[in-house]
Order: C-alpha cells, then sequence, then structure tokens
C-alpha cells in the first residue's frame, strides 16, 4: 500500500487553476523525485499536503487517513514533515534551538513539565541534544551551532532545513530544492546521506531542479506539468519521453 | 528603610509582577496584549470585594485574583483565535476599558467611582508601624515565585516554541506545535499573574478605584519591558524598576525647577520619563539586558571531529 495517494487534487488561486487535478502515489521506502517546469505546482502540491493551503477538492491518504485538510502541526505529529524551497526559519533562534524544536513527545512542552522540570522533560532534552549535535556535524553545521538563524548564508539556511527535518523523525520526508544554492561537494554528500534516509525508516519525496541530483538519488520520477501528473518512471524513461521535453520547452509557445 | 521608600520599593515589585506578565507572552510569544490594566483591576477587585463584602480570607482572595485574571486571559484568547494576531492587540485593549466601565457603573457590587476602600492588609492592626516592611516581604515572595516559575519556561521546550511561535507560527506548525493551545496557556498564566499583581496592590493600599487602572499602567509596563530587555525576566523586572525609579525620581526633580505651576510640573515629569527611556532604547536599542541565546550543551563523549 502506498505511503501517500493523492486523489485528484484541486487548488485554485484568484481563479488560476495550480492544480489541476493531481493524481500520485509514493510507496513507502524510497526516494521518489518531483520534477517539472517552473510554475508546475509542485511547491503549492507541498503547501497543499503539509497543510499550509487547503485544498479545494481532492483526497490525500497518509498512512492509511486522510489528511486533507488538516491543520499543518497535526499533519507534521502524524508524521509528514516538510521543507521549505526559500528557506523559512526562527531569525532570532539559534541553529541548536532549531534542531531540538523538531524533536518530537517532548514531556518539556507541556506548560506544567516545564515549570516543574520532571525528569522525563530532562532525559529527553538530553536526548535530543545528541541528535541534534550528530545531525549539525553531519550538515557540517556544528561551528555554528550557538548562531542565530539570520546569521547563516543562505546554502547554511537549506543544510538547516533538511537537518530540523530529519530532527522530527518522520514517516515521510518533503524536500523542496533541498540542495539549491549548496555547494558541489557537499550536495554529493548530502546525496549520499539521504539515500541511507529509506533504511532508517523515512520515505523521501523530492523536487529538485538538478537532474543529475535526481538521476543519482531518484527511482521513481514524477513529473508534473501545468497542474497535473503528466507521467511517471524512471530517470531514463522520464528523460527519453518526448512530452516532458515539451513540457519542459514550453508546449503552449512552441 | 524609610517608610516612602519601601513604599516605592513594594509599588515597583507590582510593577515587577506586571512586567514579568507581559513579558511572558510579548517578549515571549510575540502576543501584545494592550490590556494589562484590565487584567491587573480584574484581579484587584476580585481579591477586594471577595475580602470585604464577601468576608472571605485574604490569602483566599488572593487564590480568587489569581483564578479571575486566567479566566479572563482565557475567555480573551479563546475570543480572538479565529482572527488574526493583531487583533488580540485591539480586543485586549478593548476588554481593559470595558472592565474600566464596569467598575465604574456597576455601582451596586464595585460602589462606581466611589471606589473600595477598607480592604484588609495581612495582619494589618497587629503589625501596626510595621506593616509596610512585612507587605513588602510578601511581595518580594510573589515576585521571587513568579520570577522562577517563568524563568523555567524561558528556559523549557515550552519556552523555546514560545519563541518559535513569535518568530514565525506557521513554520512553528509545520514543527508540530500545536500554536493556539501555546498561545491560549501561555496567555492565561499570564492574565493570571497580572490578576495575581491587581490583589497585592488593593491589599497593600487599602482602596481601589476605576481610576487607578487607567491604560497608562499598561504603556508604563511595555516601557519597562523594552527598556529592560524584552524576552528575558531578569530585564523585563529590572525594567520595573527603573520605570519606577524614573517616575519617583523625575517627581522631585520638576520640584526643583523654580516658576512652574503644578500642572506644568506634571507635565514636566512626563516629558522627563519619555526622554530617559528614549535615551535608554537608542543607548541599547534591545534593552538593558537582552535576549540572550542560550548556548548548546557541549556533547559530554567528546566525540567532536
Ligand atoms: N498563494 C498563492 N497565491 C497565488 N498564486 C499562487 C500561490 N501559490 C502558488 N501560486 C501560483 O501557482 C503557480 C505554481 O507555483 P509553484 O510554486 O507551485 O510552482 P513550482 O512548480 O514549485 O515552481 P518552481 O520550480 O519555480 O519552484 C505559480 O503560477 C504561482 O504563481
Ligand atoms: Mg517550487
Amino acid at each position: 500500500m502506498p505511503l501517500l495517494e493523492i486523489r485528484n487534487l484541486r487548488r485554485a488561486f484568484y481563479g488560476l487553476d495550480v492544480l489541476r487535478g493531481v493524481d500520485l502515489a509514493v510507496e513507502p521506502g524510497g526516494i521518489t523525485g518531483l520534477i517539472g517546469p517552473n510554475g508546475a505546482g509542485k511547491t503549492t502540491l507541498f503547501n497543499v499536503v503539509s497543510g499550509l493551503v487547503p485544498p479545494d477538492a481532492g483526497s490525500i491518504r497518509f498512512d492509511g487517513q486522510d489528511i486533507a485538510g488538516w491543520a499543518p502541526d497535526a499533519v507534521s505529529r502524524r508524521g509528514l514533515v516538510r521543507t521549505f524551497q526559500v528557506a523559512r526559519g526562527f531569525p532570532k533562534l539559534s541553529v541548536f534551538q532549531h534542531l531540538m524544536l523538531y524533536g518530537r513527545d517532548q514531556p518539556g512542552e507541556s506548560l506544567w513539565q516545564a515549570i516543574v522540570g520532571t525528569r522525563a522533560a530532562r532525559d529527553r532534552e538530553a536526548e535530543l541534544a545528541e541528535q541534534a549535535w550528530a545531525t549539525a556535524r553531519f550538515l557540517r553545521l556544528d561551528h555554528l551551532i550557538d548562531n542565530p538563524a539570520t546569521a547563516l548564508s543562505g546554502g547554511q539556511k537549506k543544510l538547516l532545513e533538511i537537518g530540523r527535518a530529519l530532527m522530527a523523525a518522520p514517516r515521510l520526508v518533503l524536500l523542496d530544492e533541498p540542495t539549491a544554492g549548496v555547494n558541489p561537494t557537499l550536495q554529493n554528500e548530502i546525496g549520499e546521506r539521504l539515500l541511507e534516509l529509506p533504511r532508517r525508516g523515512i520515505t523521501v519525496l523530492l523536487i529538485e531542479h538538478d537532474m543529475g541530483f535526481i538521476a543519482r538519488l531518484c527511482d521513481p520520477v514524477i513529473v508534473m506539468a501545468e497542474g497535473q501528473v503528466l507521467t511517471e518512471g524512471t530517470f531514463d524513461a522520464v528523460r527519453a519521453d518526448h512530452r516532458v521535453r515539451e513540457a519542459y520547452l514550453g508546449r503552449r509557445a512552441a | 528603610m524609610p517608610s516612602y521608600l519601601l513604599f516605592i520599593a513594594t509599588i515597583g515589585g507590582i510593577y515587577g509582577l506586571l512586567a514579568l506578565s507581559l513579558n511572558l507572552i510579548w517578549g515571549g510569544a510575540g502576543m501584545v496584549n494592550l490590556g494589562l490594566a484590565g487584567f491587573f483591576a480584574v484581579g484587584a477587585y476580585a481579591s477586594g470585594l471577595l475580602t470585604t463584602a464577601g468576608q472571605v480570607p485574604i490569602v483566599a482572595g488572593w487564590m480568587a485574583a489569581l483564578v479571575a485574571g486566567g479566566f479572563a486571559g482565557l475567555i480573551v484568547t479563546l475570543s480572538t483565535t479565529r482572527l488574526r494576531q493583531d487583533y488580540l492587540a485591539i480586543v485586549t485593549l478593548g476588554f481593559a476599558e470595558v472592565v474600566r466601565l464596569v467598575a465604574a457603573n456597576e455601582i451596586w457590587l464595585t460602589r462606581g467611582t466611589d471606589g473600595i476602600s477598607g480592604i484588609p492588609g495581612p495582619w494589618k492592626s497587629a503589625l501596626g508601624q510595621n506593616f509596610n516592611s512585612v507587605y513588602f516581604l510578601i511581595v518580594v515572595a510573589a515576585l521571587v515565585v513568579v520570577f522562577l516559575v517563568v524563568r523555567r519556561i524561558d528556559r523549557s521546550p515550552y519556552g523555546r516554541a514560545l519563541r518559535a511561535i513569535r518568530e514565525d507560527a506557521q513554520v512553528a506548525q509545520v514543527a508540530g506545535k500545536p500554536v493556539l493551545r501555546f498561545k491560549t496557556e501561555a496567555f492565561t498564566l499570564s492574565a493570571a499573574i497580572a490578576g495575581l499583581a491587581g490583589a497585592l496592590y488593593g491589599h497593600f493600599t487599602s482602596y481601589i478605584a476605576p481610576d487607578l487602572f487607567l491604560p497608562l499602567i499598561t504603556v508604563y509596563i511595555f516601557l519597562a519591558v523594552a527598556s529592560g530587555g524584552t524576552g528575558r525576566p531578569a530585564g523585563a523586572l529590572l525594567g520595573a524598576y527603573l520605570v519606577m525609579t524614573l517616575l519617583e525620581s523625575s517627581r522631585f526633580f520638576v520640584e526643583w525647577i523654580p516658576g512652574t505651576t503644578a500642572v506644568q510640573r506634571a507635565a514636566l515629569k512626563e516629558l522627563l520619563i519619555a526622554v530617559a527611556l528614549i535615551l535608554v532604547l537608542r543607548l541599547k536599542p534591545s534593552g538593558v539586558l537582552p535576549e540572550r541565546i542560550p548556548p548548546a550543551p557541549r556533547p559530554a563523549t567528546g566525540a567532536s571531529s
């Protein structure tokens, strides 16, 4: 059974149909690529699935439940976490605080436990702190761990996006152009690390414009154009598809 | 301590409680409460009425003030959940005015603009001259307890989530935080603290009236938190005493200026306070004790290479 199954998802803005009946399925335990020309509706799809934008119609089945129209925090706690194409965050919070914030099941987030300072809260905090350090090291952010997010470069902000999503130990992570603006060496390394995620029980759906990156990581690859899924298959099959080429070149212009 | 200083220190402590209350939600979660004076009044009236007309013990009155303040806070936040964030500021402002109008007009309950006098002080007749000293210690005790509570929150995962909500509530939701729960709880606790401050005020001066809860108090507390340091309990507390000191010292200062009428002196006093606070914020834009980023605990294993 697919981990994520989207049926006939629709969403319009100001009369412009941005999602025009999206149908797609993501099987558990892999890295699925989502590609398509600028404005195809990829980010909008992430916005709707993650609950930031309610759908006009359609269903989103995640892990056996229809989450269409759920609040973003409920979707997130259910195990579906997304990152942002244009990095967003909490300007005055440090890298460490960003990572810690995404940790799941924190007893210290209950007002009462925060005030009395329970053992459970302390233990969980220590556990998460260890994970946060490991994540920061992996993303080469450990030397910046006490820096506020405003003090990070564009690429480092993107890295922090990935890091904090992983801290949530999600079942499915939606990465929106995770390595845009990241230098090639680190991009390669991140690619390597992303390949490990399915083994840790994390399924990945990622948007990317870098075709080399997609070719190396993703199977299958889903192609979106003009608010619909155009086709799906292995990278080579998709690349050979003339409709995909047309979509990228601009069918309407031709 | 001269009784005048003791009086100032006690009122300063009560302002300190209000500053801690405001800092919890404004510094902590970015929620603007322009009706702080209203919650202060709710607590003062709850305890004042219960201990005079209601004849309950003073401590029960204080507890009731906590509950009444918190309950008012809960109602105000819940009624604004469907509105955009800036509406909370407007609703709280309106709330404080409503409280003042009710206090002034529901004469059967509040004795209107005459106010409530004869609010009992703890062991007042037995203590005689020492009442002010003992009451100061009571206020300090309340201040210490509230300070420790809000500082714990500030340094906990709860405080971290509140800060995240302050910076970007939508991303905080993506991080899985139930924003509404955090905001409602924090605002309720903050309003409860303001209510307690109100009760402590009433039992100290033994008299409360609608005119004592003007929006000017809210303004003073905002100035206190902003100049002391938003987002840091110690800063808020320092700011409260800073504002209190300014308020009182400017009063002496203007007395020395010859050839001024009482009205002019009052206006000069306000002007001096404004100038002083502008100076503080010019020199220290994030307050005297600005918010700090707590350093990440270093891993004990030392496996960092
Ligand atoms: N909130 C919104 N209001 C109005 N229009 C929107 C909104 N969100 C998206 N759109 C429109 O939807 C279309 C698709 O945008 P989207 O960001 O989903 O594209 P994308 O596939 O992610 O493109 P890119 O590869 O450039 O990131 C665009 O034309 C955009 O203007
Ligand atoms: Mg996009």
